[in-house]
């Protein structure tokens, strides 16, 4: 099982993200966001950064990027695709998912071990988890505030497409305290927290984080 | 302003120089004349001025500095010594660590987001020109008093730009100081730290060998920003008709120095350079220069290929901009063709400038007008020294006499007053409103962070092998002593790295002063240079490079002498480093070490507006044997946690253990004022299993360290003598000090 991790000019969590992939016994293909080529990758992570300097708009440049092309299109058709933090504001940007991430209310730059609750275990990234089960990995961003309009919203609760949320202060005054979404299939996640980051307690304030990993195994076993 | 070239200069050679406007000396100017046999060309002068600077040219410092080299420690560990862009360190298992510390205050007061962040970019740059990965960024910082209109200026901007700067290029942060003191308010400090890490055998140097070999600029385009950022505002001397004075303070753009560490990275592993120097102070001028004197001398730079941002330019200009994110590699033809393939590959500008030849000339031309024709060792390393006159401070003697007269806690609500009133003070409360703006996790490596005693990271994901960094001063000590000062900093950075069970191995330092024209600020100088050489000498630790920051002051007063000084250590196996708190009950507390009656320099003693007495003389023997202790223990798996005693004492180190993992802790000593507020150096607290109480007492009475229990571990409370302190109002008192003051 192949999971691609792209890597975008300022990319900075893709090494971290391809150790959580091999961690979880699938194996971790660079791919390179000038190369309209996923070389037969069976998943795809977008990892976090500051991907073209976060110029014009967090992820407004990358979602250009020759590999976002095929990655749209593979997403559209089913592949699992997780982006996470910086690669959650390039989902939203090539329009794979709903609502924009802004900057947090405090307008600081925060980075904190964060606690969430898993509220949809049916995606290709969170079966792993339990339902309602309480997660701590680390939250670190500038830009994390999720909004939509309220349309989107109420289509975003109905549907079970809110995968995770904060848990205790709020963190960055997203909506509803919304952590992380999913598309109406389910096989797109964006998640503002690091799960690559929680992968043993060693490094990390857990090892919570790897069950986005082994989700995905699943997924693509099946 | 007409073009001036070495021609001109030969036909018109009493032409009037603006060389006092550019900072040099009558006297310095003459010595460049006479170096040159004529007048140096306006460029020529440009580049004098800069490379002659204080803050390049170390000509204050210099006959100081000497000791380094004098009183060295012979080490096998050492791979790359000072002088070098960065000192490189054998860390085992045929790894090379490099770190160094630089200040970046001046531009930090003046802009203070762009000058943090342009401090945290030069660093960086510095350890990559070795040849490195970096790894983590740690940032000392000082500031005036927390609660000044003006802290609130600089110090929200300082964070940020450290954070905004880090945080882009994937750096984790792994620790710092941030202290408040009055002195620091007109001239805070920005001290930033760089560690990275290569294979022996990627070791690069800054050397411009091989006639025939290309001079390649690459990185980010050459604007107008920080010209004279080393010496003075220099633009309007060259053109007063021309735009108005550029700021002095560079500007920073982390995406492109991030590009710039994978382009160069990229570059390194397929081995296409002969030498390597990034453009930091002095720009080109110190690139050109240093990169040309390394090798055998010669070099030709055709300056008008440089790319520009701004094409109006002179050439005076670009030789002394301080734009950031640049690099200057020496390639071999055969190897340009791929060098440039991977700066394409991301989106790098390059640009070929010039040439190595074999004479001892450092030639640039400008359209074809030969404007600078120099021995580059001359500009390069061969600046003023001067000896300046030093004189014992009359303060000293006086404040040395003072006499403590604060009145130390003895009952219960003093106590309990005095714990909570040192947990939120600002030098010793809770930093997460700071910390929690850094990425601490990128790279996934991070083992410590603040608010352990030093940072960790792990360098071999297999082998476990990880270093360690801690960064301190205690100008304070150093204000009262500043002999003693160097080598209390140089021991307590050494023992955070030992607390958790690291080994000490290597010095880098950060020497923030007063104007070195003040001799009592030069003795102050002299003092900590030979306190620290002496201590590392003592301590078998070499010194593997440094920084010196003069001119710290506002109007006549100086800051407080502070020689930060950085300790880096190896530790074999990360996952067995010691932590600096306990998660459980049941635990025995012990302090290792004695305490005495240390209050004058304390935070107490600050704290209650006295700042006279003696600082502690520091017993450097004393302090390796509890560093073995440390170390050995580790080996021994004897701690559950080991933290270190210094600023606040007692009091602040069972503050932290405790609010840590939230486990409280029952405490007994005797004289309890003075235990729980004095500063004492060589003191540590652990937490052991009772059943190791017998091995703890064998390995303290072998190292000849004194061993106190003084509690154990438990409940929901710190409790000292009977004062009960609830956790939740102590960790009240420690959180809240940083957002009520800064938002």
């Amino acid at each position: 099982m192949k999971v691609g991790v792209v890597t975008f000019p300022g990319t900075l969590d893709d090494r971290d993200a391809a150790r959580a992939v091999n961690a979880a016994g699938a194996s971790a293909l660079a791919l390179w966001h000038g190369d309209a080529d996923l070389m037969g990758v069976d998943a795809v992570v977008l990892p976090g950064g500051f991907s073209y300097g976060d110029y014009l708009r967090c992820g407004a440049i990358s979602r250009f990027a020759p590999v976002m092309e095929k990655i749209i299109d593979a997403a559209n058709g089913g592949m699992p695709v997780l982006g996470i933090c910086n690669g959650f504001q390039v989902l939203c940007e090539a329009h794979l998912l709903p609502g924009a991430l802004t900057r947090n209310h405090e307008l600081h730059f925060l980075c904190r071990d964060q606690k969430l609750v898993i509220e949809n275990n049916s995606t290709a990234w969170t079966s792993s988890y339990s339902k309602g089960q309480e997660i701590i990995i680390p939250l670190k961003n500038g830009e994390g505030s999720f909004q939509c309009d309220d349309q989107t919203l109420a289509a975003l609760e109905s549907e079970g497409r809110i995968i995770a949320r904060y848990v205790g202060e709020d963190p960055n005054g997203s909506r509803n305290l919304i952590a992380g979404i999913t598309n109406e299939r389910g096989n797109v996640v964006g998640l503002m927290p690091h799960p690559e980051h929680a992968i043993d307690t060693l490094t990390g304030p857990s090892a919570d984080g790897i069950g986005f990993f082994t989700s995905v195994l699943k997924a693509m076993v099946k | 302003m007409a073009l001036d070239t070495v021609a001109i200069a030969k036909k018109n050679p009493e032409a009037s120089q603006p060389f006092a406007e550019l900072g040099l000396k009558p006297d310095e100017y003459a010595r460049i004349r006479e170096i040159l046999g004529r007048r140096p060309t306006s460029s020529e002068l440009a580049m004098y001025s800069v490379m002659w600077s204080e803050h390049c040219s170390y000509k204050s410092s210099k006959v100081h500095l000497k000791q380094f080299g004098d009183k060295a420690v012979k080490s096998d560990a050492l791979l790359v010594g000072i002088g070098e862009n960065a000192g490189v360190v054998d860390v085992g298992q045929g790894y090379a660590v490099t770190f160094k510390i630089e200040s970046h205050n001046h531009p930090s007061f003046v802009e203070p987001y762009q000058g943090a962040a342009t401090g945290v970019g030069g660093i960086v740059r510095d350890i990559l020109t070795m040849g490195a990965r970096p790894i983590a960024v740690m940032d000392p910082l000082r500031f005036g008093p927390a609660d000044a209109p003006d802290t609130r200026r600089v110090l929200p901007g300082i964070i940020a730009g450290v954070g905004g700067y880090g945080n882009c290029l994937g750096l984790p942060n792994i620790g710092g100081e941030v202290v408040f003191d009055e002195t620091y308010l007109g001239n805070p400090l920005v001290n930033a730290l760089c560690i990275g890490v290569m294979k022996h055998s990627d070791i690069k140097l800054a050397k411009a060998a091989g006639a025939g070999n290309l001079v390649v600029l690459y990185g980010a385009k050459t604007g107008g920003d920080g010209i004279g950022g080393v010496s003075v505002l220099a633009s309007e001397t060259f053109d007063s008709t021309g735009p108005a004075k550029r700021p002095a303070v560079q500007v920073g753009d982390p995406f492109v120095e991030k590009v710039l560490i994978e382009c160069s990275l990229e570059i390194f592993a397929e081995d296409l350079v002969v030498g390597i120097q990034d453009l930091g102070g002095a720009g080109l001028s110190c690139a050109t220069s240093e990169l040309a004197s390394g090798g055998s001398g010669g070099m030709k730079v055709e300056l008008d290929r440089v790319p520009l941002r701004d094409a109006t330019l002179s050439p005076e200009e670009i030789l002394m901009s301080e734009s950031q994110e640049r690099m200057c590699a020496i390639v071999e033809p055969s190897k340009i063709n791929r060098f440039l393939e991977i700066c394409k590959k991301w989106d790098v500008t390059v640009t070929v400038i010039g040439e190595v030849t074999d004479g001892d000339r450092l030639e640039i031309t400008w359209h074809g007008d030969l404007i600078v024709d120099v021995p580059p060792r001359t500009v390069a390393h061969e600046g003023p020294v001067y000896n300046r006159p030093l004189a014992k401070p009359d303060y000293v003697d006086r404040v040395n006499a003072e006499i403590i007269t604060v009145k130390l806690p003895q009952s219960a609500e003093e106590i309990k007053a005095a714990v909570l009133k040192l947990a939120g003070a600002p030098n010793l409360a809770d930093k997460s409103w700071v910390t929690n703006q850094y990425d601490r996790y990128v790279q996934g490596n991070t083992i410590q962070s603040q608010p352990d005693d030093s940072g960790m990271v792990r360098i071999d994901e297999k082998t476990h092998l990880g270093v360690a960094v801690a960064t301190d001063a205690n100008a304070n000590w150093s204000y009262l002593n500043p002999y003693e000062g160097a080598k209390l900093a140089l021991a307590e950075a050494a023992r955070n790295i030992a607390t958790a069970g690291a080994k000490p191995l290597a010095v880098t330092n950060c020497l923030n002063f007063g104007s070195p024209e003040d001799p009592g600020v030069m003795w102050q100088f002299a003092e900590s240079v030979r306190g620290l050489a002496d201590g590392c000498l003592e301590m078998g630790l070499p010194i593997t490079g440094g920084n010196v920051s003069f001119y710290n002051q506002t109007g006549s007063v100086a800051i407080l002498p502070t020689p930060v000084i950085g300790v880096l250590g190896v530790i074999d196996d990360v996952r067995t480093r010691t932590p600096m708190s306990f998660d459980r009950a049941g635990l025995e507390l012990y302090l290792l070490g004695q305490t005495q009656n240390d209050i004058a320099g304390s935070e107490w003693a600050y704290l209650h507006g006295q700042r006279g007495g003696k600082a502690p003389i520091a017993d450097l023997q004393r302090e390796m044997r509890l560093i073995d202790l440390l170390v050995a223990g580790r080996q021994m798996k004897l701690f559950v946690a080991a933290h270190d005693l210094s600023q606040g004492g007692l009091s602040a180190t069972l503050t932290e253990m405790v609010l840590r993992h939230g486990v409280g802790a029952e405490i007994t000593v005797e004289n309890v004022g003075q235990s729980l507020v004095s500063e004492t150096p060589g003191r540590v607290v652990v937490a052991i299993e009772l059943s190791n109480s017998k091995t703890l007492s064998d390995l303290a009475s072998k190292q000849k360290i004194a061993l106190t229990k003084i509690g154990s571990t438990g409940g929901d409370s710190l409790v000292i003598n009977g004062a009960k302190i609830s956790l939740s109002e102590l960790r009240k008192a420690h959180t809240e000090t940083f957002p009520k003051l800064f938002g």
